[in-house]
């Protein structure tokens, strides 16, 4: 697995090819951006599934709210900012609301879109997404789980908003793990400090874990790939052990999944919580790791956190 | 159905008098659009719609979506007049617990199949159906029924766009041209014509009725079933507020309902009409 970097993206395409194989009501559509989300994987093979809407995403939810409420299962692909925010109000009237078989999928997420700039770069989607009833959230950490999370999304009779990042990077999990909508896996055991992250943090968590426990911190890792419905039992479990936490997310802290958490801590479980992610503020131009060091969401960030949640515990 | 058009004529005063019964009830809603629309629900449900209220499921149904969401008080009337549901149940119109939400929710009311009331909307969804229609090689047909205020809209115009381009033919939107929207003038808000030269520069077939004449509209439903390569739009002139002479074409009666010197006027100029 060294030095391996797998785009969640391909996986998508991948996951989606063999959908067309296996479940004849999947449609996909996509506005304009196929060739990135790769959603064109699956236009290869069953184009006539595959529906391009052109650059109006507005209408594609309406569309496939329609589809969906013909007894499709309906996959709807664009950048993230563009899939959460362009047709918020969209997917709020004509999916949420009549809760339709409605997958949201993006990629673009995040800071990690790099050069293309703060337009393009959605650190506000989960928050976005989560606000919304009858809609599920799910971040998958790697390639491999953008895949199985694309399986499962496909067996759940509801909406649902999957993003992902467009770079590649190691993965973190097995390609062949189990993935349960609503179920945070943990992918290291430790006693002093959980640290919950999502995405593409998740393996930012892991870098950190091993550099705190060459300072003799021993770190819990959480990978919360389903934000909505939080696994409020998983994180409890871990926190009742560790007695504090770090959330590390590629988005914003207004909102997203360490609000998620926070939501839940403060009013179930009080323990100090520090939160990564973007503060209040937008992206710019860069590549991903230059923005990264500037925007606080490295290894390194999630490391000091985690000795700063530590010492809160300790006080 | 099989009913004559004086039957068509009279069903739609019956859907009339349930519009202002239901909305009085409520003490609001949306009385103004509903009762210039009550000509061509009653084309669709009693004569031309292919559907059957004792299976609303229906595979094979055709479907209609009311994009313009704020006229649900003559959708549920048509329905009820249709069988979906007892027509009591028209009295619990915007009531809290009742099916009969102020503006329509799929799987709440049967017959319903797509909540709408965020205007601008209704032509994608009803094109997502023309499309799995098409996928699933079904002769069903798609009709929308869009207000002409939304078309102030650009949603409606992408989905314009893409009806033509994968030629849906098997879609018909009807527009009720009634020139007026909440604030007044449609035309004052925001200009809308030359409306049936944009609907033709999108490639859509166009008819233009008298959106109450039963006879225009039942042609036009005809010759849009005939077309093999588009969709087509049906631009309704109509009068807001047809059928009861205060409200007609009076914009204060877009979203609110009669008071009661009010509804007794309205039943009896309806009922001398039934």
């Amino acid at each position: 697995m060294n030095g391996m970097r797998l785009a969640q993206r391909n996986y998508y395409g991948k996951a989606l090819v063999e959908l067309a194989e296996t479940n004849p009501s999947v449609v996909v559509l996509d506005a304009d951006l196929a060739e990135s989300t790769k959603t064109s994987e699956f236009r290869n093979v069953a184009p006539e599934r595959f529906i391009e809407v052109g650059i109006a995403e507005q209408n594609m939810i309406g569309v496939a709210s329609g589809l969906a409420a013909s007894g499709k299962t309906v996959f709807a692909s664009t950048f993230a900012v563009f899939a959460s925010g362009r047709c918020w109000e969209q997917i709020r009237q004509a999916v949420a609301y009549p809760k339709l078989n409605v997958k949201i999928v993006s990629t673009h997420c995040g800071i990690s879109v790099g050069e293309d700039g703060a337009s393009h770069q959605a650190l506000e989607d989960i928050a976005l997404m989560r606000a919304l009833p009858n809609m599920t959230v799910v971040s998958p950490a790697d390639a491999y789980e953008a895949y199985a999370a694309t399986i499962a999304l496909a067996e759940l009779d509801g909406p649902a908003y999957m993003r992902m990042g467009r770079a590649e990077f190691p993965p973190v999990t097995r390609a062949d793990a189990e993935f349960v909508i609503g179920r945070a896996s943990v992918l290291r055991e430790g006693d002093d400090v959980t640290l919950v992250g999502t995405g593409q943090m998740v393996a930012h968590c892991m870098e950190a874990a091993a550099a705190l426990l060459e300072e003799g911190i021993d770190a819990e890792v959480v990978n919360m790939s389903t934000i909505k419905p939080l696994d409020k039992n998983t994180l409890k479990r871990s926190l009742r052990k560790t007695g504090c936490a770090v959330t590390a997310e590629e988005h914003s802290v207004i909102g997203g999944m360490g609000s998620a958490v926070a939501e839940f801590l403060s009013q179930e479980l009080l323990v100090p919580l520090e939160m990564i992610g973007t503060k209040d503020t937008f992206g710019e131009s860069g590549t991903p790791n230059q923005l990264f060091e500037k925007y606080g969401l490295t290894s390194k960030d999630i490391a000091k956190a985690a000795k700063r949640s530590l010492e809160r515990k300790r006080s | 159905m099989d009913c004559t058009i004086q039957e068509l004529e009279r069903k739609a005063n019956i859907l009339r008098l349930d519009v202002i019964e239901a909305t009085s009830v409520a003490g609001s809603g949306h009385p103004g659009g509903s009762l210039s629309s009550a000509d061509l629900m009653a084309a669709l449900y009693f004569k031309i719609m292919r559907h059957d209220p004792s299976n609303p499921q229906w595979e094979d149904r055709d479907r209609f979506i009311l994009s313009k969401g704020h006229a649900a008080p003559v959708l549920y009337a048509a329905l009820a007049e249709s069988g979906y549901f007892p027509k009591e149940e028209l009295m619990t119109l915007r009531k809290m617990g009742s099916g009969l939400q102020g503006h329509p929710v799929r799987g709440k009311v049967p017959g319903v199949e797509m909540s709408t009331g965020s205007l601008g909307q209704g032509l994608s969804m009803a094109c997502g159906m023309a499309l799995a229609g098409k996928m699933d090689k079904k002769n069903h047909r798609i009709y929308c029924l869009l207000g002409d205020g939304e078309l102030q809209s650009g949603q409606n115009w992408e989905a314009a766009m893409l009806a033509r381009h994968y030629h849906l033919n098997n879609l018909t939107a009807f527009v009720d041209r009634n020139r007026l929207q909440i604030t007044g003038n449609t035309e004052r808000a925001m200009t809308l014509d030359p409306l049936p030269d944009k609907w033709r520069s999108f490639g859509w077939n166009v008819i233009i009725v008298d959106g109450h004449s039963m006879i225009q509209i039942l042609e036009a439903c005809g010759k849009a079933r005939a077309s093999v390569t588009n969709p087509t739009v049906v631009i309704m002139s109509t009068i807001k507020g047809k059928g009861v002479s205060f409200m007609e074409n009076n914009y204060e009666f877009h979203g609110k309902a009669c008071k009661e010197a009010e509804r007794e006027k309205a039943v009896r100029e309806l009922r001398g009409r039934i």
